[in-house]
């Protein structure tokens, strides 16, 4: 049986007219203790999908089953990164960590929370900034925090939604580092919802792409062989990468634009301009 | 160091001396002097013309009480009413120590002799006023923050609430103080039957009435602040599973403070320029009856008196408002109060 199982799962929002289709008909299974990637553009749904798995929001067909139980609503067995952080400005670093614990793990004594927290705020090297508030962090640092937060609740599946994507490019590379040493210890089953293929490539077993919305469909999947740590730099010379990298992009460049003249203009009425001259007079 | 200080200046919004701190850790001179001539030249500028204005028109204007005063009528005034607090001072404390004399002989003579001492009963002075007013407002703002700020966050959270409040609150929004005081008085005069001594009835209605005009401001702030709360916060209280009062206190009302204040603020200020009128009407031992007898009064001073208190009125709206600003900016959390 499926660690968690989505089945013919649809998603839209509004009413009659105004009606939007964001997933539909969407089925997939994960086992446990695997690394799965989500890859499709903005606006095709991603976020509709973790926040399905999540429980923050209920679809209107089909069912999530995590061990074989219907999902109802959010908890903490599921431990969310949110795109933006979501820290709580007015708590320490400490203080986001430890309101996830001690709601989590109540029966538990103050020393044993407490050591919990720290635990997993070394985790993601930020025991110096343990006194910060999140305004005083930077992104990257902010982003840790969440990941420590969602980490300490010791859930059974980590759904990360777009984590990296507000990173640069730098800190992005040594968060994805992070990440994968963090699941290689624990071996949690994650969902990372991204729009960066290589991101998926170096963290995922599987990479299940998002067709765009609306009525979003999941795409074949790819199963990525490639051994663990995955370096950023060996990467490029790694014959399954360099396989797997261009069939991964095309497929999603091809479900982009068909995505793309499907959505024609209708009958628009364009104006009848000409441009004459589009150089720049220099003189 | 200077550093320090200048981050606590700018907190307390008072920007004025941020140059000078500058200047003294020997920062660029030229700079400093610059910035100093537009932060506190420019003011300064405003206020000798205003001054000039002032004395030039108020001695064209011919009451029945005589000239209008000038800046220097008014500055006389205040000194004057400062003396007059002094010399109050001094009869008191003369007051108390004939008493003890008196008691000291007569315990001297009969050591099993009843003494008593009895309390002055002379004027309030100007300073003892301007306590009772501020210790007045403060009162009425607190009962319309412990009023307006648990309704506000049911309203934030609940928009049928929110639409069943909406009516209630656009009607008596706009109500003046002088409307409500007659009533007020009325019901205080019923109900507040007991002799005990605690409060002066006129001490009550007055506050009372502060609080009717002072906690809409608040009220609507909260519920604003509480309805726009950052969704994600809620989702962060969702996959928590925070019970409703955990959510209350660890996130909706944190998440709202920065709003709450600034409502806060907003309700003190109206609560101030309230309290004048109520004090006037309710008779309260306050600036508004300072102004009220000096009115009555009908002295040659009395002009000057007033204007005396309309500055100190001002100065201490001014004051409290301030005070809000640092409350505000430390709710914020690095976010950027309004402090004009």
């Amino acid at each position: 049986m499926a660690f968690l199982e989505l089945k013919n799962v649809s998603k839209g929002y509004g009413h009659g007219h105004d009606r939007v289709d964001v997933l539909k008909d969407i089925s997939m299974s994960i086992d446990e203790g695997e690394f799965v990637a989500i890859i499709g553009f903005s606006g095709s749904g991603k976020t509709t999908l973790i926040s399905l798995i999540s429980g923050l929001i209920e679809p209107d067909e089909g069912e999530i089953l995590l061990n074989g139980k219907p999902i109802t609503g959010p908890g903490p067995d599921r431990g969310v990164v949110f795109q933006n952080y979501s820290l709580l400005p007015w708590l320490t670093v400490e203080g986001n960590v430890a309101l996830a614990v001690n709601e989590v793990f109540k029966d538990w004594d103050a020393e044993r929370r407490h050591e919990q927290v720290l635990q997993y705020v070394e985790m993601v090297n930020l025991t110096p900034a343990l006194q910060k508030r999140p305004s005083e962090l930077s992104g990257g640092m902010r982003q840790r925090v969440s990941v420590a937060r969602a980490l300490a609740m010791n859930p059974q599946i980590l759904l990360l939604d777009e984590p990296l994507s507000a990173l640069d490019a730098l800190t992005r590379g040594t968060l994805q580092t992070e990440i994968e040493k963090i699941w290689r210890n624990d071996k949690k089953t994650v969902i990372l919802i991204t729009n960066d293929v290589d991101e998926g490539i170096i963290l995922a077993d599987r990479i299940i792409p998002l067709n765009p919305g609306p009525n979003a469909t999941l795409g074949p999947q790819f199963d990525i062989n490639i051994d663990r740590p995955r370096d950023l730099n060996q990467l490029n010379d790694d014959d399954v990468y360099k396989k797997l990298k261009p069939e991964i992009v095309e497929y999603m460049l091809e479900i982009g634009d068909k995505s793309a003249s499907e959505t024609t203009l209708g009958d628009l009425e364009l104006p009848d301009i000409q441009p004459k001259d589009l150089r720049l007079k220099l003189a | 160091m200077a550093n320090k200080i200048i981050n606590f200046l700018s907190f307390c919004g008072l920007t004025w001396f941020i140059p000078f701190v500058r200047l003294c850790a020997g920062e660029n001179p030229k700079d400093q002097v610059r910035d100093i001539i537009t932060v506190i030249g420019i003011p300064i500028i405003a206020i000798l013309i205003f001054l000039g204005f002032w004395s030039f028109t108020a001695a064209q204007i011919k009451t029945s009480l005589g000239n209008l005063p000038g800046p220097v009528a008014v500055m006389e005034s205040g000194r004057t009413l400062m003396d007059e607090h002094a010399a109050e001072r001094t009869k008191e404390q003369a007051f108390y120590e004939r008493q003890e004399q008196r008691n000291a002989k007569k315990l001297a003579k009969n050591p099993g002799a009843e003494v008593k001492i009895r309390k002055y009963t002379g004027k309030p002075t100007y300073i003892d006023q301007i306590g009772t007013s501020l210790f007045t407002v403060f009162t009425g703002f607190l009962i319309a923050s412990l009023i307006a700020v648990p309704i506000g966050v049911i309203c934030g959270l609940n928009k049928y609430v929110m639409t069943a409040f909406n009516p209630l609150i656009q009607i008596f929004k706009p109500v003046s103080p002088l409307a409500w005081l007659p009533i007020v008085t009325m019901v205080v005069s019923a109900l507040y039957t007991t002799t005990d001594g605690w409060f002066e009835k006129s001490f009550i209605t007055s506050a009372i009435t502060v609080a009717l005009c002072s906690l809409w401001p608040s009220l609507i702030n909260t519920a604003l602040g509480v309805a726009s709360i950052d969704k994600d916060y809620i989702n962060v209280a969702k996959v928590l599973k925070l019970g409703f009062f955990e959510k209350i206190f660890k996130i909706v009302l944190p998440a709202s403070l920065p709003y709450i204040f600034t409502g806060l603020r907003i309700s003190l200020g109206v609560g101030w320029m309230v309290l004048i009128a109520a004090e006037m009407l309710a008779q309260n031992p306050g600036l508004g009856k300072f102004v009220w007898d000096e009115f009555q009064n009908g002295s040659s001073h009395s002009l000057a008196r007033i204007l005396v208190a309309v500055f100190t009125i001002g100065l201490i709206g001014f004051m409290l408002d301030r005070i809000m600003v640092v409350f505000q900016k430390f709710v914020s959390f690095g976010q950027d109060v309004v402090s004009a």
